[in-house]
């Protein structure tokens, strides 16, 4: 098929930014959509153009690493990651628009390369269990009942891609922090810092310039990995209890 | 780069020389189980208020180094973590599917630290060391207790306790796992970790950034080179000790399942700079792929290989069937190939056959799918048996994951119509090499996980590459690189030094020099050139003939590639073609060190088979006469070769035996 690509390209963090129209032909239906970018690459390569700049690593829709907005939707038109759609979601003669993520805190690098270490802070302000290393207890001491443990793997299937907050009209990133607040929350283990945990992250969240949660629910429909909406219920009555436990 | 100084012998093939044998590995002796508790007593302590004063470099976040950097921060020490990824959750740990072993008998069913020692080491062709193994099967119970602390959430039965399965060929249950994404969870653990030792302040992350070259002082691991992979600035990084967990080197074939960005760089710096190089040809290429769908792709995905035992491998006995609609050909013009050539085991033969089995159906003209080159990569997994035997929902619940993931790729669906698959390369079990510390060659570099060769031998059994990752991570290492490091802190080492302006030098000449060739051909379109060489002639069936023509090919591609690579874009912002061209550089030179050590390997093991080296019917042959011994590589400079040094395997707990699944 033939398609015509508009992309973002910035050549720097603080460069002007703007649309470029490259058309690409021959594309085959069982490409991926970053393996159709590769080839357009390839090409402008060839003839002494950079080529665009965007992330990706495992190409397997696991890692979190790839993320574009594809014609306005958070990695296209499918429930997955960009480098799992393939072209067979596009017809010949479509025009298809690529831009990077866009939020405040996401600053974009280069080209569709954004920078999320945003979600790494807010991780490090409370997204985990403290337990060192060589201090567990045998792993059957702590029976965890079924519909809990199924419950918190559900949330911990989150990847970190930002599709959440690409597609929330305020940039929040509720549904990220609310996964994390429900995969560490519905454990025993997560318990003691359960309260301090979610006021620390929401403040870290807030402090990174991330928006409010407005229950659009645009960020459960964009997620590749089908995370419910109910996670930023789970985040707003845990926050609600740390409160009123004076946190 | 220095030259190897120690006596060697003449040149043997034209291609290497063998240098002193390795005698010692540091391994303490006596019985088996007591080993490791052994040298954890006699490894030095160093006091808690003087371990701030020490600092750590490790780089790479997957199992092995965002777990070693994590509890090197909670131990005190100062660490300097690197990745060249936006954030340390996204390494490559991650894709791993099936699950981790650990020695827990949680099933009552005759498991133990022996039997997963002996499992382990019998799996790996019997071309690893006891002494490491028994210590991996040792820690593998405390894995699975740190990870359920961390919140890793495993699959739970319904009285709340941990659920097992069997995994690849064993018949004890002793896989731990998170549906098909346990990688993902246990990285997630390791990660979380990490970030409260940065928020602690004992680590400091450096994402996207790039070790390019190691910085040696006085014979010692002092450093390493980075480049900022954003600002393009290359700095300079100085510590008392570095650690490489960088992952593994399958994508020198081009196509594997591992990330884009996986590479050999940060230990091939470090085999250049004299840190030997154990068993680098010992790849595993592992059977469920998804297969090649033209010349556009960019990498393979894997399929639990689970799915063989309800799946049945067959492809048309005429070459002529092989365009027509699966569902169309009759059941006695299909060759269920590998349950006519093993019955007994039938579609469960080991990675290694599966593998070389569906290559030469394919070679033969019957492969099928659609044609990449001149030949149809691929063979049936038909599940239309297991849908009458089973019902639709029952397949679905057991293997639903895995079949949507197919349809999502191929565009077919695989409850109608046969899957294809393909053998990928999956897995390196070769690596720098270690000492029972692992320490390299190099005293104050340590290599951990993947990156290392230590502990699968010539074959690497399912479930067991997360918990070699995690134990040298949180148990292993973190005990043994205290030994160094209380003899340090070491003599305090200015940026100034020769070494480090020497080594920081070389990465900007190197940087300006792939920008100046300006030649003609794309870095993608070498590394593409050099996967297809390995592929043929150093992937699943090897041949002198062959290997001796790689070698040719490679040096010639080689020399092609510094004269004639187009690097576009400047050094000082993001380029991710710069990134690339470094890798393959590198990639180019491994290559020749792979099929150097193939060459030199006249026997069939593991995960190879040696066209030379087979029994009367047409199966592996191994030599342990001859061959029972680690091959490690030293470096022999820019226009010097390779040396070899063995260190030779003894077996004192396991028997040696051949494998047979007839």
């Amino acid at each position: 098929m033939n398609l015509t690509l508009k992309i973002w390209r910035q050549a720097g963090p603080r460069a002007q930014g703007e649309m470029v129209t490259y058309p690409v032909t021959d594309i085959s239906e069982d490409m991926s959509f970053l393996e159709m970018l590769d080839v357009l690459n390839e090409q402008l390569n060839a003839r002494g153009e950079e080529p665009i700049a965007f992330d990706s690593d495992c190409r397997e829709g696991i890692c979190g690493m790839c993320g574009l907005m594809i014609s306005g939707q958070a990695h296209g038109p499918e429930v997955t990651t960009t480098c799992q759609l393939h072209m067979r979601s596009f017809k010949d003669g479509d025009e298809i628009t690529v831009e990077p993520w866009r939020a405040d805190a996401f600053p974009v690098i280069k080209d569709l390369v954004v920078d999320r270490s945003s979600f790494d802070r807010i991780i490090q302000a409370g997204g985990f269990i403290s337990a060192n290393t060589g201090s567990a207890p045998e792993a059957h001491s702590v029976p965890v009942p079924k519909p809990k443990a199924d419950r918190s793997f559900m949330a911990a299937a989150c990847i970190g891609c930002g599709a959440c907050v690409a597609a929330c009209p305020n940039a929040s990133g509720m549904l990220f922090m609310g996964a994390k607040i429900t995969h560490l929350g519905e454990l025993p283990q997560g318990q003691p810092e359960r309260d301090a945990r979610v006021v620390s992250m929401v403040s870290t969240h807030d402090h990174e310039g991330f928006g409010g949660c407005t229950n659009v629910g645009a960020c459960a429909d964009a997620c590749p990995k089908e995370i419910p909406l109910d996670v930023i219920n789970q985040l707003n009555k845990d926050l609600r209890r740390a409160l009123m436990h004076g946190e | 780069m220095t030259a190897p100084t120690t006596e060697r012998t003449e040149l043997i093939h034209g291609l290497y020389t063998e240098g002193e044998p390795i005698v010692d590995t540091k391994a303490p002796a006596g019985p088996i189980e007591q080993r490791w508790s052994k040298r954890k007593f006699e490894a030095a302590l160093v006091n808690p208020a003087n371990r701030r004063k020490l600092s750590v470099i490790i780089v790479g976040t997957g199992l092995a180094g965002g777990a070693a950097a994590a509890t090197l921060g909670e131990a005190g020490y100062h660490v300097k973590s690197f990745c060249y990824q936006d954030s340390p959750r996204r390494a490559h740990s991650i894709a791993a599917q099936g699950g981790i072993n650990a020695a827990k008998n949680y099933k009552e069913d005759g498991d133990s630290v022996f039997r997963l020692f002996y499992d382990t080491v019998k799996g790996g062709d019997y071309r690893s060391r006891e002494s490491n193994v028994y210590r991996l099967a040792e820690v593998s119970a405390n894995i699975i207790d740190q990870c359920v602390a961390q919140g890793v959430p495993f699959a739970r039965e319904y009285g709340g306790l941990l659920d097992n399965r069997s995994f690849g060929g064993v018949q004890v249950s002793r896989t731990f796992y998170a549906r098909g994404q346990t990688g993902q969870q246990l990285l997630i653990g390791a990660y979380q970790a990490l970030e409260r030792q940065v928020a602690a302040g004992t680590v400091e992350m450096f994402a996207r950034h790039e070790m390019l070259e190691l910085v040696v002082v006085d014979g010692k691991a002092r450093g390493i080179i980075a480049r900022d992979l954003v600002t393009g600035e290359v700095e300079t990084h100085l510590a008392d000790a570095v650690v490489l967990a960088s992952g593994g080197y399958g994508n020198v074939f081009y196509l594997s399942t591992n990330a884009m960005g996986s590479n050999v760089t940060a230990t091939w710096r470090a085999h250049r700079k004299g840190a030997y190089f154990g068993n680098p040809c010992y790849t595993q290429i592992h059977p469920t792929c998804i297969p090649v769908s033209g010349e556009h792709q960019s990498k393979l995905t894997l399929m639990s290989e689970s799915l063989r035992n309800d799946g049945r491998i067959w492809v048309p006995k005429k070459a002529e069937d092989c365009e027509k609609d699966p569902r169309e050909i009759p059941e006695e013009d299909r060759d269920y190939y590998l349950e006519r050539i093993y019955p007994s085991f039938g579609n469960l033969v080991p990675r290694d056959i599966a593998s070389r089995q569906a290559k030469n159906v394919c070679d033969e003209g019957r492969g099928v799918g659609p044609k990449v080159g001149d030949f149809r990569r691929g063979v049936y997994l038909d599940f239309t048996d297991a849908l009458k035997r089973m019902s639709a929902e029952a397949v679905a619940e057991k293997y639903g994951n895995l079949l949507d993931m197919y349809q999502r790729i191929t565009g077919e669906n695989p409850y109608e119509v046969p899957m294809r698959i393909y053998p990928a390369v999956h897995y390196t079990m070769g690596g720098l090499w270690v000492d029972y510390d692992l320490q390299s060659s190099i005293p104050g570099l340590f290599v951990a996980g993947e990156a290392n060769f230590s502990d699968h031998g010539a074959n690497r059994l399912g479930a067991s590459a997360l918990m070699q990752g995690l134990a040298d991570g949180y148990f292993v290492l973190p005990n043994t690189i205290r030994d160094y490091l209380a003899k340090g802190p070491f003599e305090a080492l200015e940026e100034s030094h020769p070494s480090v302006v020497e080594a920081k030098a070389a990465v900007d000449a190197r940087v300006a020099k792939f920008l100046s060739i300006n030649g003609d051909r794309s870095v993608d379109s070498f590394h593409k050139e050099l996967g297809n060489i390995m592929w043929e002639y150093c992937g699943m069936e090897r041949s002198e003939e062959g290997l001796l023509k790689a070698i040719d090919l490679i040096r010639g591609l080689r020399d092609e590639f510094w004269r004639n690579v187009k690097v576009l874009g400047a050094a000082d912002t993001l380029n991710q073609s710069l990134e690339k061209a470094g890798r393959v550089a590198d990639f180019l030179e491994l290559g020749e060190l792979m099929c150097i050590d193939a060459l030199h390997r006249r026997e069939s093991c593991g995960g190879h088979f040696r066209a030379e080296s087979q029994t009367e019917d047409g199966e592996a042959l191994r030599h342990d006469d001859e061959y029972a011994y680690v091959a490690a590589w030293e470096w022999g400079g820019d226009s010097g070769a390779p040396v070899l040094h063995k260190e030779d395997l003894v077996y004192e707990f396991v028997e040696m035996k051949q494998r047979s699944y007839k």
